[in-house]
């Protein structure tokens, strides 16, 4: 599982790469990401329906397919690789993870079926301004009325977070700090109090959003207080989902460079002939590979419940989002001068590689978790 | 006769052990028993000491010899090499003369392929093979030749043609090294350690009968050896294995390996001791700081990656899968690895790092890292090249433009060797 994948598998994999280099090419992106909801709904509903991906990872008992992080990790790989535009990150991989992590068995029977059906579209609202994707930065505050909570304050980053149709959202009871007193709570997006602003992202195909929270009523998600553990292992295993999203889009840029430098003549010869361009293309060939490697053991590892997975997701979460920009980076370069226009395509990912790149924290952050982490 | 199967061969090799093996006995005489009955190279042709089994069931016979712990032919080294080279390219008389005393590991060889002038263009050698009478006069140098200075035999890719282009005026030879006209004399690297030798020919002298193919199939000969020397990668660390287990067999194959192993005892600092590293970060405090747990976690990446990215390539080819690009970057990968763990080591060692010998840290072995490691990016092919068959072969880009292979090697321009 860690080193190479069975051949269901490799066919689902074609099965994918198929149908998203038919129904998300980078016209069909570059339309798309100038819209607010950033998702084609037609082709939304064959990702739901027809290929059933949204319930990839969800347990059949709650409506999914039942598979772990490698299958999940091969989808979102392929969506990487075609950058569809889909609430498919925010809905399938962050709150449904979270659900599944610390949803009581009545929350996930109600709340997980519409989400791997496709039918609900959910978010998880961690971040705030601060920008952090764990417990201890958590300000807003979820004040308890008997059954009832009520949360106020402000989150932000929050991924398709003005379009969603549920939010879970993280809060602490007022008073606690560091990781005791977090919760998570089911928002819904028309309660009064609640203001989305979707924000101006640099990767117009993430559509990012602030959220501000005044006096909303809310429902408790699990357990009151214990949400700390649940969603760090929730973000690890976000994080080995966005790592393999980002070799998918390392792998195409770096097959873009290589075909163009062979397009591209000057001096009487395609400058792919060239030492200085063929030993970047290795180089970047080499910092892929590796980064796959990882993001795939990752994803193996925790399938197989090895003790140690959570440093290996932050190890390839780091991994990914160095090879990734450098490989973008190197793209640019490659294409010269045309690679820096609106009109090729290279920036596409050049951006969603500079947004992955500290998205659920940056590479620092993840190789000081996985020092932290690392088995003795 | 059936074909022979995993069973068939597992039960007959198992069967012949028992009767045979005994650690009592010593090494060159279980070695000719080994070499008499097939079962001590039997992916050899049968006419050769072997039985001609498939690699796979050759694997079988193998777990035999570890399952009851006995002795194998000698293995390691050049010889192996040479074994391979004149299985596929050599004469009955050069089979007859060579191959056993490889096997008993009697004769120890060594390659004469590198030169001063030629390094990562090997067919660039401009050491000389001049015919007079009907003997071969070797004049030139070598140079990168591991155990040359208790070497019987080389494996000599010399020039007897400067008229034509350079591959196709190259000649492979046997050289006995143990005559007048060869100079062995060691090589001392950066790291004070000497484990290879330059070796000086002056009116060396080759019989007409230790040519090996035809004249001016050099290179193509050269080729079967370097793919050999490709392949078989794995040899040294299989042989690496001694026992301490009473008998004379054990004994004697233990100092031979000892022997062997001698040049390659800094090898595990050149790759640069990554395993050595948290154990450092701990010892010196420097694990509490956030700017070196930075460096540390990215060579635990890089090193853990390259693993697994062996690991991928060898899962891939298990399967019986074409190769993928993960099976060409390793040795790029080491390269990088090792530089980067001798930049933590330096972090971690401080001012510490401007000591070495016995009473510096760790009786001088983290000194050995910082000037053995810039071996790792030239040993073998140096990154470049490495770069270079990348892009060409996995990558598909243009092959370098060449100026020297469709003139007379007389007139390509040369290093001037002094």
């Amino acid at each position: 599982m860690k080193f190479n994948f069975t051949e269901e598998q490799q066919e689902f994999r074609l099965v994918l790469r198929r149908f998203l280099s038919d129904h998300s090419p980078t016209t069909e992106v570059r339309r798309l990401m100038e819209t607010d909801d950033g998702c084609d709904p037609d082709v939304w509903r064959q990702v739901c329906q027809d290929l059933g991906l949204t319930g990839v990872h969800i347990p059949e008992a709650y409506g999914g397919q039942g598979f772990g992080l490698v299958e999940l990790g091969i989808v979102l790989e392929e969506m990487g690789r075609a950058l569809l535009c889909a609430p498919y990150f925010a809905s399938t991989v962050l709150a449904a993870t979270t659900i599944l992590n610390v949803g009581t068995e009545e929350q996930k029977v109600t709340l997980l079926p519409p989400i791997a059906a496709g039918e609900m579209i959910a978010t998880l609202a961690f971040a705030e301004d601060s920008g952090r994707w764990d417990s201890s930065g958590v300000e807003m505050t979820a004040t308890s009325s008997g059954d009832e909570f009520s949360l106020s304050g402000c989150k932000s980053f929050v991924l398709d977070g003005a379009s969603a149709g549920q939010i879970v959202a993280v809060a602490r009871r007022p008073g606690s700090t560091g990781d005791e007193g977090v919760s998570l709570f089911l928002v819904s997006p028309d309660a009064e109090g609640l203001t989305r602003t979707l924000l101006e992202s640099m990767d117009p195909t993430r559509k990012l959003a602030r959220l501000e929270f005044n006096n909303v009523r809310a429902t408790l998600l699990g357990a009151e207080g214990e949400a700390a553990a649940p969603l760090s292992k929730t973000m690890d295993q976000a994080a080995i989902c966005l790592a393999n999203e980002m070799v998918g889009g390392a792998d195409i840029l770096r097959e873009s460079a290589v075909e163009y430098s062979l397009l591209r003549v000057q001096f009487g010869r395609a400058v792919g002939s060239f030492q200085a361009i063929k030993h970047k293309a290795a180089d970047m060939l080499l910092e892929v590979e590796m980064a796959k490697a990882a993001a795939y053991y990752a994803a193996g590892a925790h399938d197989e419940g090895d003790d140690d997975w959570p440093a290996m997701a932050s190890l390839a979460k780091a991994s990914a989002g160095d090879a990734y920009m450098q490989a973008a980076i190197h793209t640019v370069q490659m294409h010269g001068g045309i690679g820096f226009t609106w009109d090729n395509d290279t920036h596409l990912w050049f951006k969603r590689a500079k947004s992955s790149e500290v998205f659920l924290g940056d590479s620092a952050h993840h190789r000081e978790l996985m020092m932290q982490r690392w088995p003795e | 006769m059936s074909d022979p199967t995993e069973e068939s061969v597992r039960s007959e090799a198992r069967a012949w052990l028992e009767a045979n093996w005994s650690p009592d006995l010593g090494l060159v005489e279980w070695r000719h028993k080994l070499a008499d009955s097939g079962w001590g190279v039997p992916t050899w042709p049968t006419d050769w000491y072997g039985k001609g089994y498939s690699d796979p069931l050759g694997r079988v016979i193998e777990e035999e010899f570890d399952r009851i712990g006995a002795v194998s032919v000698a293995r390691t080294g050049i010889r192996n090499l040479a074994a391979a080279t004149l299985l596929e390219h050599g004469t009955k008389m050069q089979k007859e003369k060579f191959l056993l005393r490889i096997l008993t590991g009697e004769d120890t060889w060594c390659q004469l392929f590198s030169e001063p002038g030629s390094g990562s263009d090997l067919a660039g050698a401009s050491t000389r093979a001049d015919k007079k009478g009907n003997k071969w006069i070797i004049n030139g140098q070598k140079v990168w030749t591991t155990s040359a200075h208790h070497a019987q035999y080389g494996l000599l890719l010399a020039r007897t043609d400067w008229d034509v282009p350079k591959h196709k005026g190259l000649s492979y030879f046997i050289l006995d090294i143990e005559q007048p006209g060869v100079e062995v004399q060691p090589l001392r690297q950066m790291n004070g350690h000497a484990s290879f030798n330059q070796v000086f020919f002056t009116d060396a002298v080759i019989e007409p009968e230790f040519q090996v193919s035809e004249l001016g199939d050099g290179w193509k000969v050269a080729t079967t050896t370097l793919m050999n020397e490709r392949r078989g990668a794995d040899g040294l660390r299989r042989y690496a294995k001694a026992t301490e287990k009473p008998g004379r067999a054990y004994a004697e194959e233990a100092e031979e390996i000892a022997h062997q192993l001698e040049p390659y005892k800094w090898y595990p600092q050149r790759a640069g001791r990554v395993d050595l590293v948290l154990q450092r970060a701990r010892e010196t405090g420097k694990i509490n700081d956030p700017a070196i747990r930075q460096e540390i976690a990215k060579l635990l990446t890089m090193s853990k990656s390259t693993e697994w990215t062996a690991r991928r390539a060898r899962a891939a080819a298990d399967l019986g899968l074409p190769q993928g690009p993960e099976g060409s970057i390793g040795k790029l990968a080491a390269s990088n690895v090792a530089r980067k763990a001798a930049l933590v080591h330096t972090m971690l060692s401080g001012a510490d790092a401007m000591l070495t010998g016995e009473n510096s840290t760790m009786g001088g072995v983290i000194a050995e890292i910082f000037v053995s490691t810039p071996a790792t990016s030239i040993a073998g092919g140096t990154d470049e090249i490495q770069k270079n068959i990348i892009s060409e072969r996995v990558l598909k880009l243009p092959k370098e433009a060449r100026t020297d292979t469709d003139r007379p090697f007389r007139d390509v321009p040369r290093n001037i060797v002094t």
